[in-house]
């Protein structure tokens, strides 16, 4: 029986580990070596970090940093953050992660995924998808994180994804970016059946039932956070965390008593 | 000794460090001279078959694990791809497998796994087939972590220690004499997976 992915995303912006609110105001949370350890303990079920700065900074993944990560995640890994090509991409990869996070460059290049994908495998490379809600109804993606409208179409964007040969898609709102009050639902119902492979959304989860909430509506879906598992109340003290087993099990019970 | 088999594809340091932390002493073989003496080979693998069958093939070491595995009869753990590099082809690739366990590497079937998307990602209970000290000490229904899209389809079920279902009832660890292979990553399925390689190790 498969299980719901309830996945932290960490945000790397320089050299920490960071939160922002809709893709502004970058909180410095913490160390990112330190808060991957707290992830093993709590035993998350896969890592999602992205490094923000270095599409928009012009630079290459930071390999180092990278492969720190890698050998101290003892859960599967996704990295994103400046890959502009196969070569940059089988690096990455060489380093230890599991999956691969593209997003800026498969906007100017979406054959950047079957090439990548011949190299290390379809089930490797992750299309991350940053959206906003347009002011009269239907979602614009942005890319260089959130700073540029990309002239595509999302639907479209969607299957042109799948004939690529993408192995998950990564949907992530900008408008629900920390606002912790639950995920853009709207959104999710909208490009759900547009999605071949498994699907993982990101932005606005506030609380355990809000992923919940996803899965029961959803069923098997990957529930990604940032929010929620690095701060704590209302006045947002930085506090890594991350449910229990005995909670998540709870959480899906309703979708598990049905499968 | 332990050998991780670095043939530059998959995460090498994610063993090791398992095996440190357990104080199980381990070496990295990127070279037939690193493989002298060795007494237990892990294999491991990630991306596509052929592209991963080719980098073996070009570090120079095929022919000594060969030898180490069929002729010494050295236990091996091939993980992931390097399990599925244990069959004799794949559906993924053109280049042949190494052959160690009779059976080839499949594609799931969009139609038959019941409206689930490809790949299958994510965790998945394992369900033990038959009884084997790989397993010893593990959670009753333990959870591994799988990423992948082909599957091992063993010709003698007595070569299939577990299986998992999504949709389809696939094989997921199997074994031929010293020859075992899984399909889910060990080294990122937590306190499971942990054990599982721990106890290959005391094999």
């Amino acid at each position: 029986m498969l299980y719901p992915r309830v996945i932290p995303c960490l945000l790397v912006h320089n050299k920490g580990l960071v939160k922002t609110v809709n893709f502004k105001n970058a909180k410095y949370v913490g160390d990112p070596i330190n808060a991957v350890k707290i992830f093993n303990e709590k035993e998350a079920d896969e890592l999602m970090v992205l490094d923000i700065d270095a599409t928009t900074d012009k630079r290459e993944p930071n390999y180092r940093m990278i492969e720190h990560l890698a050998q101290e995640c003892r859960m599967p890994l996704c990295y994103g953050g400046g890959i502009k090509n196969a070569r940059q991409a089988k690096r990455v990869f060489s380093l230890g992660v599991e999956k691969i996070a593209l997003s800026s460059a498969i906007v100017y290049k979406p054959e950047l995924i079957a090439e990548i994908a011949s190299e290390v495998g379809s089930q490797s490379v992750v299309a991350v998808l940053d959206v906003k809600r347009k002011l009269f109804g239907g979602y614009d993606v942005f890319i260089e994180n959130g700073s540029k409208k990309a002239k595509i179409n999302l639907e479209k964007f969607l299957v042109e994804m799948n004939a690529q040969g993408v192995g998950e898609i990564v949907i992530n709102s900008i408008d629900k970016d920390g606002c912790m009050e639950g995920y853009d639902l709207d959104l999710i119902d909208k490009i759900k059946p547009l999605v071949k492979v498994p699907l993982t959304v990101l932005g606005g989860a506030g609380s355990y039932e809000d992923i919940s909430t996803l899965v029961e509506r959803y069923g098997i879906i990957g529930a990604a956070a940032g929010s929620l598992f690095v701060f704590k109340g209302k006045y947002r003290a930085v506090l890594i965390s991350y449910p229990e087993p005995s909670i998540k099990t709870n959480l899906f019970k309703t979708v598990m008593e049905k499968s | 000794m332990i050998a991780i088999v670095d043939y530059g594809v998959g995460n090498i340091k994610a063993f090791v460090n398992i095996y440190k932390s357990f104080n199980v002493p381990c070496v990295v073989a990127s070279s037939k001279a690193n493989l002298e003496g060795i007494s237990k080979l892990i294999l491991p693998g990630v991306g596509s078959f052929d592209h991963a069958m080719l980098s073996l093939q070009n570090s120079g070491m095929k022919e000594a694990l060969d030898e180490l595995v069929l002729e010494k009869e050295v236990p091996v753990l091939g993980i992931c791809v390097g399990m599925q590099m244990l069959a004799k082809s794949s559906e993924e690739g053109a280049r042949p497998g190494l052959g160690w366990i009779d059976g080839i590497v499949k594609g799931f079937n969009s139609s038959t796994i019941k409206g689930n998307p490809l790949p299958h990602m994510g965790w998945n209970s394992l369900d033990v087939a038959q009884d084997s000290y790989l397993f010893e000490g593990l959670d009753s229904v333990p959870r591994f972590y799988f990423l992948h899209s082909y599957y091992f389809d063993c010709n003698s079920s007595a070569d299939v220690l577990a299986t998992a279902s999504y949709g389809d009832r696939f094989a997921c660890v199997v074994n031929y004499k010293n020859i075992y292979g899984i399909q889910c990553h060990p080294e990122k399925s937590h306190h499971n997976g942990a054990k599982l390689l721990r106890n290959f190790g005391e094999l």
